[in-house]
């Protein structure tokens, strides 16, 4: 097996979930769990995919799919913030109608079932480094990505930074902590939970974005496959804070790669070793309950 | 969001000219059938300490919320400068300059101190915190005031008294020139209330107003220049610093109203039931707290546990009901080893606990009366095959608030509707009804009025009369000192001393803060 390869791959793999993720992670904070993030990274696959399509310029149909994620991250936010819907059945719904409305609009709109292929339809490109790329390892690591690479290159260490330095992040930190208390002191909770829905959306539909504009370069509508809650996953495990949640993101990426290229070596049932990354995911959330409840171990019962 | 501006200097036109500087106007308000403030009149002058006192319910905090602009007056108005004005909401409040530090403290954990301190108003060029000039107002603040705080570490990781602390230097830092605070003292040890009332004093030498809710008389005579006094809702008197000395205070707070007095009993101990063996424990973060504990407590004793706030006991009594882990030493009821039993185990044995976090770990405030009365490991001798006789919970119910005396209107109304002190006594009649061997009781009268106090420490005495085991964490030294049969002291997780129930609180003072003097104390 050759092991730059599964590196590249895993990488590649892994993009989508970061982004989503941290959108996650974000949203959080804030103090919401967004059940939602599969539903807004369906829609940014699809806007991403159509723009692109119809424009044959990958960047708008990254940007279109942005802003198409940042207003239904708005949506989605306002129903819990305002509309006191509870968490948890407004994403599972939100899910559920975003899958349903797309089906729809796949047939209505463009006659297709499942899958949509546009002719012109600009793929993002990868960006060779030279010399970097003949380094083993090194080069698989950072050589031949797409411009979503290094935006969650970027985006890592600027969020960690953002979260502590600004006036954004240390309002954010406290809304999620405690909501009444930081109500109290006059912060506009509700508004700091809609901008954090708004990232959360936006950031998540640039993963659908990466699915669908990045390797295969069209749309299906199963194409997300749960990665929206493997993101979930990722920022549990990474207590929201954006460094931890991406390297839990690569992890399950890893295991991904893996399975793909388990299924060419063969000897295995195919449909066992699919589930690979999602038994990663039970394992790594089993381990991070015991982790937690070690550290707040009180009961004997 | 964007806005962020250096706390504005004293407003021009000069406060100290007003003659009331907050106060309330003929103030009606009523929350369905409960009148909760009837024509209250409220005069707070400029630079003084202003002391609210009355009983639990008698309307004091929702007198508060309305000065501060988080409730509304039916009728009559809220004064400000001599002025009738209506606040709209806290952020009114804030702009005339009026802070209010609330029973639960508006501290976010997650967050350090500096950021607990600046948030909201932080001090920023372009979005992005300048942590350096915060930390430098923050050490100003603090030196005003003559405290010293470590502003990096995390709220989660220090006292409450020092969380306080932050929120009265918060209210400063944004500008606020007259501080209200419902009960600050309440959840202080001793040594930590007497550096409150300092820091109240320095607040006023400054210039600023204080208006303070509290149920400990000797501090409201220590500190107020003038006192109100609210009774179901009314204004009852408005007393100059004086004028009235402790015994006179309590009377106008409980009116004809009798004062359960008891006289002081003692117990007669029997037999060691609980024996605790060089027990040690951790807190949650894993910093051990208990170190080699060893305590017998008799049948029939009321053993108090004396400490300043942190040094150990909370969980030292979580360790004893087994919500808690103990790291070393043994726990035997009888001549059984419980330590690693279960909670469940444990009271099944006869161990009660009254936890001092009556509002999470006492009751269930959402659930009736009937099911806090009747929710313990006992309940299935009320049920027949898995189903309650109603008969049984009848009686059971009807036994354990009648014990206790709790005021209530039905018994299907949720614990959340009676007040702090009949809550409280709702968990004391649990816990001392039925067959109890060994009482853990912690913090029983935080936060409850001088009535209630009454019945709570008569319900203990009963309980112990009827042979339980009691072991009484208190921060109140005169409460400790009327009920113990003898007192130990912990300090840093150890028993610095034992002392007999009726020791001087100097004496107990000084073991607090770990002076051994001689060990065989008692």
């Amino acid at each position: 097996m050759n092991f730059d390869l599964l590196l590249a791959s895993a990488i590649t793999l892994s993009v989508p979930l970061v982004l989503a993720a941290l959108g996650g992670a974000i949203h959080r904070r804030a103090g919401i769990v967004n059940i939602g993030l599969e539903g807004h990274m369906i829609l940014g696959a699809l806007i991403g995919a159509v723009v692109s399509g119809i424009s044959g310029n990958w960047a708008l149909g990254a940007l279109a799919g942005f802003i198409a994620g940042g207003f239904s991250g708005l949506l989605m936010n306002v129903i819990i913030t305002r509309l006191k819907g509870n968490e948890i059945i407004v994403g599972l719904g939100y899910n559920i109608v975003m899958f349903g409305v797309i089906g729809y609009v796949l047939r209505a709109a463009f006659g297709v079932s499942g899958t949509l292929q546009f002719e012109g339809l600009q793929r993002m490109p990868k960006i060779d480094i030279p010399v970097i790329a003949d380094i083993p390892v090194l080069g698989a690591l950072v050589s031949g990505k797409d411009p979503l690479f290094w935006l969650c290159i970027v985006l890592v260490p600027f969020l960690a930074w953002a979260l502590k330095a600004t006036t954004w992040g240390v309002r954010l930190r406290a809304t999620g902590a405690s909501e009444a208390a930081s109500a109290s002191l006059g912060l506009r909770t509700l508004g700091i939970r809609d901008g954090a829905g708004i990232v959360a959306g936006a950031l998540a539909a640039l993963g659908g974005v990466a699915l669908s504009l990045g390797t295969v370069g069209l749309f299906n509508e199963n194409m997300t496959a749960g990665r929206g809650f493997v993101a979930l996953a990722a920022f549990y495990f990474g207590r929201s804070r954006p460094l931890p949640t991406a390297l839990a993101c690569l992890l399950f990426g890893f295991f991904d790669a893996l399975q793909i290229r388990l299924q060419t070596v063969g000897g295995f049932s195919p449909d066992i070793i699919s589930t690979l990354p999602y038994i990663a995911v039970v394992v790594v959330l089993a381990f991070t309950g015991i982790r937690q409840s070690r550290r707040g171990a009180r009961a004997l019962s | 969001m964007s806005t962020s501006s250096t706390p504005a200097p004293l407003a021009s036109p000069d406060p100290a000219a007003a003659s009331c500087r907050i106060g309330a106007r003929g103030i009606s308000r009523s929350f369905g059938p409960v009148q909760a403030n009837v024509d209250v009149m409220l005069t707070v002058r400029p630079a003084t300490v202003h002391a609210i006192v009355g009983e639990n319910g008698a309307g004091k905090s929702t007198l508060m919320r309305m000065l501060y602009g988080l409730d509304h007056p039916d009728s009559g108005t809220v004064v400000i400068d001599d002025e009738e004005v209506v606040l709209s909401g806290p952020r009114a409040a804030i702009e005339r300059r009026i802070g209010l530090v609330q029973q639960e403290l508006a501290i976010i954990p997650e967050l350090s101190l500096l950021e607990n301190l600046v948030l909201g108003d932080e001090p920023a060029h372009l979005g992005r915190v300048d942590w350096k000039a915060a930390r430098t107002r923050a050490d100003e603040l603090a030196a005003s005031v003559g405290i010293e705080i470590d502003w990096n570490a995390d709220a989660a990781r220090t006292s409450i008294a020092i969380q306080q602390q932050v929120e009265i230097l918060r209210l400063v830092y944004r500008g606020a020139d007259v501080l209200i605070l419902d009960e600050p003292t309440a959840v202080l040890a001793p040594a930590q209330a007497d550096e409150l009332l300092r820091l109240l004093s320095s607040l006023r030498e400054a210039g600023r107003t204080v208006i303070f809710i509290s149920h400990k008389l000797d501090e409201v005579l220590h500190i107020a220049d003038r006192i109100t006094i609210l009774r179901s809702g009314r204004t009852i008197a408005e007393i100059e610093r004086g004028e009235v000395d402790r015994a006179g205070l309590a009377a106008y707070i409980v009116g004809d109203s009798e004062v359960p007095h008891s006289e002081i009993t003692r117990g007669t101990p029997g037999e060691v039931v609980l024996r605790i063996e060089g027990v040690s424990a951790d807190d949650d973060r894993g910093i051990p707290r208990v170190d080699g504990v060893s305590l017998e407590l008799r049948s029939g004793e009321i053993v108090g546990v004396a400490a300043v706030a942190g040094n150990g006991q909370e969980e030292l009594a979580e360790s004893l009901i087994g919500i808690r882990a103990v790291s070393g030493g043994t726990i035997r009821l009888g001549d059984d080893d419980i330590s690693s039993r279960s909670v469940r185990a444990r009271r099944r044995a006869g161990m009660r606990y009254v936890s001092a976090d009556r509002k999470h770990e006492g009751l269930a405030l959402t659930l009736s009366l009937t099911d806090n009365s009747i929710a313990t490991p006992g309940l299935t001798s009320l049920a027949r095959a898995g189903w309650l006789r109603r008969g049984a919970v009848a009686e059971r119910v009807s036994s354990v608030l009648g014990r206790a005396a709790v005021r209530f209107g039905s018994a299907s109304d949720p614990a959340s509707s009676l007040s702090g002190g009949n809550q409280q006594r709702v968990v004391l009649g649990r816990e001392t009804s039925g067959d109890t061997r060994v009482l853990i009781a912690s913090q029983p009268t935080r936060g409850v009025d001088v009535k209630g106090i009454g019945y709570i420490h008569d319900l203990l005495r009963r309980a112990r009369d009827e042979g339980a085991a009691i072991i009484l964490f208190s921060e109140e030294l005169d409460e400790l000192r009327e009920l113990s049969d003898r007192i130990v002291v912990l300090h840093r997780g150890r028993i610095s001393g034992e002392v007999d129930g009726s020791s001087s609180r100097a004496e107990i003072g000084a073991l607090m803060l770990g002076e051994h003097h001689g060990d065989a104390a008692s």
